[in-house]
């Protein structure tokens, strides 16, 4: 296995307040929530309403008509977001040599929509209801071999399930196929379960928060945090080996120069140290100190225990209030295996124009968390290198080190 | 620094009775384990034909808590984890935890229980807006399959990189591929990984039925499998999970552990063509095969064995045959090639680590499994598929492949140990 | 569920249209009788959702042997009156 350096040279960005990378990263700027009741069924008679949904996503306006019927709206969303990622990285896919470009995606519950729809032709109708698609349509792999078909990538292909630490592990592992040869990878995460049974499972973790004020649903770190919002969407990235992208010429947006992921198995007393030591490797894996770190995108769960975890954490690492830490994730609800992605791509953004977006609605940052949350106004910045954090249900942690290429 | 990587423990629960020693007896033998559906009233279905475990949680030796926690397919996975642990001889009380990862592969991951549920939510099918007041606490951990691989980590202790990868029936293949890479990369010593499903539900049993890609020929259950056959129709579903401990081979080496095999090569690749049809010429399965190869630095005459995905359906068995032809050239009419799948049905997820297991036990007792049911051979099929009885054979290497939904197409070579030796 | 005794080429073409979709650069309106369902952009797939439809609305099933060779839309209505007959 190599070490050959892998680099970003395209974003595709499908998320609840903007349905490509620009839009997205103005209303990021703007501090501008998606966050509202949920449209897509009625969700009244639950305890938890809200949710961050791709509203203006029409999907016969994005999706070939024969890939309709086959395909979960969450598959619809990555298929669009595949195509703007690729298109952004201008890539010509057909100059590379065969086997050369695949797909890493992350995955958590898969087409759920589409497969609660086919449960219940099989339970109020009978089998010969359950559509032929059903095989495919709901597995966790459905983005990862629709990706790969539309574009005709032909490289290594897999799909990544660590719950909400999968949108970093995806990447990692589009790194590593890079490493091992490969020249591009399609890698991330877009997602979502936004239907009665994919939501009354989300409600069963615990962490969702009830409350009915869009604008109070989603306070992490604060004082008042209770919870977090669902969302749908993500972002895919267009991952290359840094020379041939140099040879072509390719606008970089940076380096993944950093990657590790631990695990927590919470048995035996043994102490929970798996996201201290995912950010440390990280940085090592990239070869950078701490004080080099020039932002943090937080994991940001809004549950007061995880919070207060993840401000130690960073703290320990850091020191206290050391570096500017900030979830802007709280616009768009919680993406599940498109969430981290979506993160990496935002502080791409941030290196790029030199500016860390806030985490709207948050008033400040609870006293006894030690870290130095982004409230208030988005800062302005020399950003050479940015840290994303995040962590699954059950004890996964990732980190990921971005920087700008040289 | 080349880092290798050796299996130091195995663990099964497969079709018929549960642990490594059983499944050995069942395959080699070339007796089959499938069977008319008995978990649920398949009546209705099209297809009704599986291989079951004969799995009873308690004396697989979990306890209550476990059993009401996890979905079969966790179970399954956590049974054949301790029995892989033990088998390892590694002590996990002094062992360096922070090293210890966990890549495990899981096609439809907890769909049992999953189908179970929807059914009291929603009230056996009657309403869209299902009730939230019959949610189980398990409920979340049940529809995101990374709960597997959790319960795999706990048993192992692991606090390295832990990850279910999904990649439809690669998954188990593939979840070991993972494995090594993350030893070779450095990010681990020591991973567990395998592949598990339990997949024989309604739901499951009605989307195969939809695309006719399982047998219809439920009057013949024991013979219902028959890759390469001239007759087969269709696959039969299986469900299980196996397990093997990835070690790096100096870590391995310094605790003396004993060594089953090398995981010395693996490849995977896309058709990128349709997530249920095979191109028929199956190049991206060759070069799966090409890659693993290269990766195990061996030339296609050193493979003694080729485990096969042969699924038993008409396409499948075409494609891999024209890969493997591809791939070995004229070797390929020489080496023997088996499909078990005959005998212990298509586990999903599972299966690709199920295999590896049995590719394990065939280095080991010099004996290669049979292609149960093969008393017709596929014109197309014209390989040596060591129908219906056990040959034996000294294998040094072994090449075992698997195709899956989505596209993926994977290739594993194991080798034997002596050749770690040098 | 129907209770018709033959369907015909405009309800094949809508069914086509509900379980597959259709192809951008394919007229489905032409005279495609006898084109090959892969010209139309159909695939083994398409075809099985399709013969799932017309279970579902007509109560008629197919059996494994009947869409064997099926290639274009004639043979399909041809196989699908045929066993809309039979019941």
């Amino acid at each position: 296995m190599s070490t050959a350096s892998a680099v970003v040279t395209g974003l595709g960005v499908v998320a609840p307040n903007g349905m490509d990378t620009e839009a997205y990263w103005t209303a990021v700027l703007d501090g501008r929530s998606a966050i509202a009741p949920i449209t897509r069924f009625d969700a009244s008679r639950y305890p938890v309403s809200l949710a961050g949904e791709v509203r203006d996503f029409t999907a016969k306006d994005h999706i070939p008509s024969r890939l309709l019927p086959q395909t979960d709206h969450m598959t619809r969303l990555s298929l669009y977001a595949a195509d703007k990622a690729l298109a952004d990285s201008q890539v010509d896919l057909g100059g590379l040599p065969e086997f050369a470009a695949g797909v890493s995606s992350a995955s958590t519950m898969g087409g759920f929509e589409f497969g609660q729809r086919e449960l219940e032709n099989l339970w109020s109708k009978g089998g010969q209801f359950v559509s032929a698609y059903q095989s495919f349509a709901w597995f966790y792999a459905v983005n990862t071999g629709q990706v790969s078909i539309r574009h005709g990538l032909r490289g290594p292909g897999s799909a990544l399930v660590t719950d909400q630490a999968g949108g970093l592990d995806a990447v990692g592992n589009a790194r590593r196929q890079i490493r091992k040869g490969a020249t591009l990878m399609v890698t991330g995460g877009v997602d979502g379960a936004l239907c009665p049974l994919g939501l009354v499972g989300q409600l069963t973790s615990g962490e969702l928060s009830t409350s009915t004020d869009p604008a109070r649903a989603y306070l992490p770190f604060s004082a008042d945090a209770d919870g977090h919002v669902p969302g749908e969407g993500g972002a895919y990235l267009v991952l290359e080996e840094a020379a041939a992208a140099r040879r072509r010429g390719a606008r970089v947006y940076g380096e993944l120069a950093g990657y590790a992921a631990t695990f927590d198995p919470g048995t035996d007393g043994t102490p929970r140290t798996g996201l201290e030591r995912a950010i440390r490797r990280a940085l090592d894996d990239a070869q950078v100190r701490p004080e080099q770190i020039d932002v943090v995108f937080a994991d940001a769960a809004a549950v007061p225990d995880l919070d207060r975890a993840e401000a130690e954490a960073l703290a320990a690492v850091f020191g206290p209030r050391a570096v500017p830490v900030t979830a802007p994730k709280n616009t768009t609800g919680r993406l599940y295996a498109g969430g981290a992605s979506l993160d990496l791509a935002t502080a791409l953004l941030s290196i790029r124009d030199g500016v860390i977006p806030r985490t709207p609605n948050v008033e400040a940052c609870a006293p006894d968390h030690p870290i130095d949350l982004v409230v208030g106004e988005p800062r302005t910045a020399d950003i050479g290198r940015a840290l994303v954090v995040a962590r699954g249900r059950g004890g996964f942690n990732a980190a990921a080190v971005v920087r700008r290429a040289s | 620094m080349n880092r290798r990587v050796v299996i130091t423990g195995i663990g099964a629960v497969a079709p018929g009775e549960s642990g490594v020693k059983k499944y050995w007896e069942l395959i080699s033998s070339g007796r089959t384990a499938t069977r008319i559906i008995s978990s649920f009233d398949s009546t209705a279905f099209r297809s009704r034909v599986a291989a079951e475990c004969d799995f009873d949680p308690v004396e697989s030796g979990l306890g209550q808590r476990e059993i009401r926690r996890m979905d079969r397919a966790s179970q399954f996975a956590v049974a054949a984890t301790r029995e892989a642990l033990a088998d390892s001889g590694l002590d996990l009380a002094h062992a360096d935890r922070e090293r210890i990862g966990v890549s495990f592969g899981s096609a439809v991951g907890c769909t049992t229980s999953m189908e179970r549920e929807y059914a009291v939510l929603s009230d056996g099918g009657a309403e869209w807006l299902v009730d939230h007041d019959y949610a189980i606490t398990q409920l979340y951990d049940h529809f995101v399959p990374s709960s597997i691989a959790v319960e795999v980590a706990r048993v192992a202790g692991a606090q390295g990189p832990v990850t279910l990868v999904s990649d439809g029936c690669t998954s188990g293949l593939d979840a070991v591929g993972h494995g090594a890479d993350l030893i070779r990369e450095g990010s681990a010593d020591i991973v567990v990984s395998g592949g598990t499903d339990a997949p024989i539900s309604p739901i499951t049993v009605a989307c195969f039925d939809a695309i006719k890609a399982t047998t219809p020929r439920n009057d013949e259950p024991g013979q219902a499998s028959r890759p390469f056959d001239a007759t087969r129709n269709g696959l039969v579903l299986g469900e299980g999970a196996a397990v093997l401990v990835l070690e790096e081979l100096e870590h391995a080496r310094r605790r003396g552990a004993t060594i089953y095999a090398e995981v010395a090569g693996f490849g995977t690749r896309c058709n990128a063509y349709h997530m249920t049809g095979l191109r028929a010429d199956g190049t991206e399965m060759a070069e799966a095969i090409r890659l693993a190869l290269t990766e195990a630095r061996l030339a296609p005459e050193a493979i003694g064995y080729v485990n096969a995905h042969g699924s038993s359906t008409k396409q499948n068995d075409r494609h891999e045959t024209a890969a493997i032809k591809t791939a070995l050239g004229e070797h390929a009419y020489r080496v023997p090639v088996s499909s078990i799948k005959s005998m212990i049905g298509h586990s999903l997820g599972a299966i690709g680590a199920l295999e590896l297991v049995a590719c394990v036990l065939a280095m080991q007792y010099s004996l290669i499994p049979p292609t149960a049911n093969l008393h017709e051979p596929d014109p197309v099929c014209d390989l040596d598929y060591v129908p219906l009885t056990a040959r034996e054979a000294r294998v040094d290497a072994v090449l075992s492949v698997g195709s899956g939904f989505g596209g993926f197409q994977s290739a594993v070579v194991l080798a034997r140990p002596e050749r770690t030796a040098a | 569920m129907s209770d018709a005794t033959e369907i015909t080429i405009d309800d094949l073409k809508r069914i086509m249209r509900e379980s597959a979709g259709e192809d951008e650069s394919i007229d489905l309106d032409g005279d495609i009788l006898e084109v090959p369902f892969a010209e139309l952009g159909y695939d083994s797939l398409a075809l099985l959702e399709a013969a799932g439809r017309i279970t579902r609305e007509y109560g008629v099933s197919l059996r494994d042997d009947e869409l064997d060779g099926v290639e274009t839309p004639r043979a399909f209505l041809d196989a699908v009156n045929a066993a809309l007959v039979r019941v």
